[in-house]
């Protein structure tokens, strides 16, 4: 289910207030961040996070298309490299 | 046979049936347009008059998205995930589901036919 429009999206403050100083100053550096259910606003564009995913941190360049979506969702949590392989096939 | 927005040919059914037989109408859409077109709904689609059709088709031109236009939107949608390396977008490249569902069972219609894994438990069964 969507989120209540009243509340508008959910962006992490400290990390608005850390885009807005950025680009205010002009630079372009990689934001470290754990806020993964934060919403991109279009604000962050052209922005790079390292959004946290359990274990590291992950490289994601916004554009303009990821606008609406969450940073998590560009930062997968989980890792499969498939089934079998050595043991099953012959 | 009716043509509406060239290739579909609606047979004789009701016109509100026929209707849906458009990708992109469904039984509420089509209700709405034999409203919105004065036709009506119960007659057999075979028994419209010309310019019964051709009102219906220039409603459907005009108003709503349907048929390849519809098909397009929602093929770029789905590519517009995958371009962003989204979560979503990844699903679908894997062709796995989309939704959260429970992959562990099911999920047939996104992952195909099953797929039968040599010396997995409950291969005997099977047979």
């Amino acid at each position: 289910m969507g989120r209540s429009l009243k509340k508008g999206p959910f962006v992490n403050p400290k990390l608005f207030e850390k885009v807005d100083r950025l680009t205010n100053r002009g630079i372009k550096e990689p934001i470290k961040t754990w806020a993964r259910a934060c919403t991109i606003v279009p604000e962050f564009v052209g922005h790079t996070f390292m959004v946290h995913n359990g274990k590291l941190h992950i490289k994601v360049f916004v554009t303009e298309d990821m606008v609406g979506h969450k940073l998590g969702e560009f930062a997968p949590t989980r890792t499969f490299r498939g089934h079998g392989g050595k043991g099953g096939k012959k | 046979m009716p043509r509406l927005l060239g290739v579909d040919i609606p047979n004789d059914r009701p016109t509100v049936i026929s209707l849906t037989y458009l990708y992109g109408v469904g039984p509420q859409t089509a209700r709405e347009l034999c409203h919105k077109a004065g036709v009506d709904p119960q007659a057999k689609a075979r028994d419209l008059h010309e310019d019964e059709v051709a009102r219906l088709a220039a409603l459907l031109d005009k108003d709503y998205t349907v048929e390849g236009q519809l098909r397009r939107q929602v093929a770029q949608n789905i590519s517009r995930l995958r371009d962003i390396g989204c979560y979503r977008g990844i699903r679908h490249r894997r062709g796995l589901p989309v939704r959260g569902q429970r992959t562990r069972t099911n999920a047939r219609t996104r992952k195909g036919p099953k797929k039968t894994v040599a010396g997995k438990k409950g291969v005997k069964d099977l047979r």
